[in-house]
């Protein structure tokens, strides 16, 4: 049943390529992520947030959810780290 | 007061002059975020490399005297209360979660509060970082604390 695993992966590697096309090619001022999302942030930020930095209000206002996300992972990383390596005082 | 083995005054006045404008610096890019690149994350690591470089040099004894390990778990855990806070406050208020035009902080309004909140929030991401960097440095050496 190994050869099977072959013929699988050429399909799926296909698809991926056939599904590729079909995406906006790299920075196309056309794309529809350019055109609903990316000029209301550009357009409203100092208006909403005050805030110059574009990168920074996307980050932490429009999108804070994903970067409460991100710290949540940072800090169980560091849980995860003090589990398994903790040593205690007393043995 | 410090051991033999750390004993070299090239090393120590060099760190103990780099300490303090590294964590100036780490201040500078956590608050600069709204201005310029730099944000939480950054100025996190760069506050836990002054707390790392802090332990290299001056060996764990009068290290973990200054900075105690376990106050590096306090403070990534303050650093994600903030956040946490600062998300479900607004909820609490009326207003949907992580809207900080509705944190409750008077004579502040509208746009300037959701600056206001940015900052609050990159305090925190800024806090959670220091810690829990610090705390992994403190396990990985393996020191019992």
């Amino acid at each position: 049943m190994k050869w099977l695993s072959v013929p699988i992966m050429a399909l799926f590697f296909a698809l991926m390529l056939y599904a590729t096309s079909g995406l906006p090619s790299h920075a196309d001022p056309q794309a529809p992520a350019s055109q609903h999302v990316s000029p209301s942030y550009i357009e409203y930020t100092i208006e909403d947030t005050h805030t110059p930095n574009i990168v920074t209000s996307v980050l932490a206002d429009y999108r804070g959810y994903d970067t409460l996300g991100e710290t949540v992972v940072i800090f169980t990383a560091g849980l995860a780290c003090v589990l398994i390596l903790m040593k205690r005082k007393t043995r | 007061m410090i051991e033999k083995r750390f004993q070299s005054i090239i090393v120590q006045t060099i760190c103990s002059l780099l300490i303090p404008f590294i964590q100036m610096f780490a201040l500078y890019i956590i608050i600069h975020g709204h201005y310029g690149p730099g944000g939480g994350f950054q100025g996190g690591v760069l506050l836990a490399v002054s707390i790392i470089l802090q332990r290299l040099y001056l060996g764990k004894e009068i290290s973990y005297k200054r900075f105690p390990p376990k106050l590096a778990l306090a403070l990534g855990a303050i650093g994600m209360l903030i956040y946490g806070l600062a998300g479900i406050i607004p909820l609490a208020m009326g207003g949907s979660f992580l809207d900080y035009a509705y944190l409750p902080i008077p004579w502040v309004h509208g746009a300037e509060l959701r600056a206001l909140g940015i900052l609050i929030v990159e305090l925190g991401i800024g806090l959670a970082v220091f810690g829990t960097l610090v705390l992994i440095f403190d396990n990985l050496v393996g020191e019992r604390w």
